[in-house]
């Protein structure tokens, strides 16, 4: 359910771009959209596009159907990536090869089933 | 002011574990919650405390109408998932040593196997909110999917194998052919589980807990009360639980090998006043065979990222230095949150455990792990 607080995260992805919340008092950076700075306590906060690269921290490859609502098409592999902008993202990983850990990788949104746009990673290219 | 000493379990009850049940979830609470009373010695209108198990129960309310409950004067809801059961039994032990009520009926029941899967389940769950906006869309949807990238880190970082989460699955399943309600009672090999098919990586299917229906439930009274009582005395020592950090989402946790009973364990040992040694018999939850290899490292039986060795030369089987889930846990016997780990403590430290009986039991540990990671312990001793 996208609420106030993660308007302006779906907003930025229909644009293809990764915008996270930082708070307007100390800096801050957070995902996902919270209500209150956990190292301040501010109720303030402005969007921020964050850099599209980070690193790969785990990963699984799905091989079953959890929900034929949601997707059916196995395998696929979710990684969950320490992004530059300090926060971490999961998203779908594009490559025919496994992750790695600490594989430098590049963010893209596309649409996923839903029509909503969701983060996908290629591996990063020099 | 400290639980030790101060509440016992006087009663347990469980129905048949099933796969498809064709009872309610209501009427399975209430079967194992009559069970439990009996088997405590007590009448249903002595039971003046009730803690339903939140995800599965019903409101205090259905009790006090359906067992004609004259003075109910306490209830309480603990949200924590696969560790309400500690959480409850925490809550009810705190209430009785402060004098709010004297017998508190904890009671879950749930008819799942035969409705919908945990995959939908848990999206219906507040504390899943961040996994249903964020995670769930791009293929992220079931729990198995939430917790493997956890094992997966855990065996980048340490070289944990495939073959050690094996050995848990297979001790687990040789402990449920001793259990007469026990779903799985086939036998597993290492093999069988190498080649049972992947779910997702690192999980196979033998690593992944049932779904069942049934009902569990026990009974809390003050240690001196359950003296009086029918059953031999089986008393709490310790018990706390904790959070990790980032409860509602396991990719924002700032550390994916950690889970919240890292912060509980220390102080539920030190209010048990009881080492690692001392614990003869460990009922670890156990929703996946990672969560109870990372449970034991966190509990400080071994370090972070010896889980691997720990787990191996049956050391967790029925005559090893730690046995472990004695009646087939999540894994082979039934999916009953967690509660079935609380029953089977009680029913070892009291010496009813047939022939899955641990000798000279006399101090266990159960554990909860729920949601995305609060977990718990109660460290428990025959008095």
């Amino acid at each position: 359910m996208t609420d106030d607080l993660s308007m302006a995260y779906w907003a930025g992805a229909e644009d293809g771009s990764l915008v996270l919340q930082r708070c307007d008092s100390c800096g801050l950076v957070r995902h996902y959209p919270r209500i209150l700075c956990a190292r301040c306590y501010s109720f303030d906060w402005s969007p921020v596009t964050a850099e599209p690269s980070g690193t790969v921290h785990s990963w699984t490859v799905s091989h079953h159907v959890f929900d034929p609502s949601v997707l059916t098409d196995v395998p696929y592999t979710l990684v969950t990536v320490d992004m530059t902008a300090g926060v971490r993202v999961l998203g779908r990983f594009d490559s025919a090869a496994a992750p790695e850990t600490g594989q430098p990788v590049t963010l893209r949104f596309e649409r996923s089933a839903d029509g909503r746009p969701a983060p996908v990673f290629a591996p990063a290219t020099a | 002011m400290s639980l030790r000493h101060k509440a016992a379990v006087a009663g347990i009850g469980e129905t048949r574990y099933e796969r498809a049940s064709t009872k309610s979830a209501l009427h399975l609470q209430f079967e194992a919650s009559l069970a439990a009373i009996a088997d405590a010695g007590l009448d249903p209108k002595d039971i003046d405390g009730i803690i339903p198990i939140g995800i599965t129960g019903a409101p205090a309310e259905e009790y006090v109408a359906n067992f004609g409950l004259p003075d109910l004067r306490f209830s309480a809801v603990i949200p924590h998932g696969g560790a309400s059961g500690i959480g409850a039994l925490q809550c009810a032990a705190a209430a009785i040593a402060a004098g709010l009520c004297s017998a508190v009926l904890v009671p879950a029941g749930r008819n799942v196997s035969s409705g919908a899967r945990a995959g939908v389940r848990i999206h219906q769950m507040p504390q899943f909110r961040f996994v249903t906006e964020f995670e769930r869309p791009i293929g992220a949807i079931a729990p198995a999917q939430l917790y493997a990238p956890m094992a997966r880190r855990h065996m980048n970082m340490y070289g944990t194998t495939s073959e050690q989460l094996a050995e848990i699955a297979v001790t687990t399943r040789a402990h449920a052919r001793l259990n007469d309600n026990a779903i799985m009672t086939k036998p597993m090999t290492v093999e069988d589980h190498q080649n049972s098919r992947m779910i997702t990586d690192p999980f196979r299917l033998f690593d992944c807990s049932l779904e069942s229906d049934g009902g569990a439930a026990f009974v809390v009274t003050s240690t001196e009360r359950a003296r009086d009582l029918r059953q031999p005395v089986v008393e709490l020592l310790g018990s706390a639980m904790g959070h990790p950090d980032s409860p509602s989402s396991i990719t924002q946790r700032p550390e994916l090998t950690h889970v919240g009973i890292a912060k509980a364990a220390r102080l539920a040992f030190e209010m048990a006043g009881v080492t690692h040694d001392d614990i003869d018999v460990a009922e670890i939850y156990d929703c996946f065979t990672w969560v109870v290899l990372c449970q034991l490292e966190d509990m400080g039986f071994c370090k972070k990222g010896e889980g691997g060795d720990f787990v191996s030369n049956g050391r967790l089987r029925l005559g090893g230095a730690l046995p472990t889930n004695t009646h087939g846990g999540l894994l082979s016997q039934a999916h009953m949150l967690g509660m079935n780990h609380i029953v089977e403590l009680v029913r070892q430290l009291r010496g009813q455990g047939e022939r899955r009986q641990v000798a000279d039991a006399h101090i266990g540990l159960a554990t909860g792990y729920g949601d995305m990671g609060d977990g718990g312990l109660a460290i428990m001793a025959a008095a």
